[in-house]
């Protein structure tokens, strides 16, 4: 009973997680000016790490945990870099 | 499904409350990206999500994992640091962005007369 109720609300999980995805894909692909695409991939990749791990909960795996780690730290680097883009007009001087 | 059904009830109830939490509150910080109107009020909108949201996500993960290996999985802190620390900072550095090209472009339309540098440029105008 409470695996069917597990699995049914991760189910709902990651429909909630793609339905965000979604929400800040249109922002990236709609955004008026650069730096709200830059704050859509933000979001976006923050959305995908918490999406991988839901799927590693599902699977009952540890082996997603790396590929989330991975995108948390070069998500950061590309937002960054991407922000000093926008101010600087080059990433590295 | 492979390892689940081990989960005690408590377990598994407890995680499916943290992660319908966490996945509802990063919805609603992404639909506060789509639904605000200017770029100053939509940087503070993915904060729910990257706060909140990925912290009941990875709380309900290391609960999953501790109780189904019965020891202490404590991996997800590591992208719990990563990410509460990384994103006020890649936020400030996206804001500043924003408000540097506002002011430049904004300088550019409407004061041609300080010259094409944009602002801060009190030597251009004292000579001209």
């Amino acid at each position: 009973m409470s695996t069917t109720i597990l699995l049914w609300s991760i189910t709902a999980s990651q429909l909630m997680l793609v339905a965000a995805m979604a929400c800040a894909a249109y922002r990236i692909l709609a955004g008026p000016r650069a730096q709200d695409r830059v704050l859509g991939v933000d979001a976006l990749y923050v959305c995908g790490m918490l999406l991988i791990l839901t799927f590693g909960i599902r699977n009952g795996s540890t082996i997603y945990f790396e590929a989330a780690l991975v995108i948390a730290l070069l998500g950061f680097v590309s937002t960054a870099a991407l922000a000093k883009f926008l101010m600087r007009g080059e990433v590295i001087e | 499904m492979n390892g689940l059904e081990d989960l005690p009830a408590w377990a598994a109830l407890l995680v499916a409350f943290l992660l319908l939490l966490g996945s509802g509150l990063t919805l609603l910080g992404t639909i506060g990206l789509v639904r605000f109107k200017s770029f100053y009020e939509r940087v503070h909108a993915p904060t729910l999500g990257t706060t909140g949201g990925a912290g009941a996500i990875l709380i309900a993960s290391m609960v999953c994992f501790s109780v189904l290996q019965s020891r202490l999985v404590l991996h997800e802190l590591l992208i719990t640091a990563f990410v509460t620390v990384t994103t006020p900072v890649t936020l400030m550095l996206l804001a500043r962005a924003a408000i540097y090209r506002d002011r430049t472009e904004k300088a550019d339309s409407v004061a041609s007369l300080v010259g094409d540098r944009g602002i801060n440029d009190g030597e251009h105008t004292a000579r001209g």
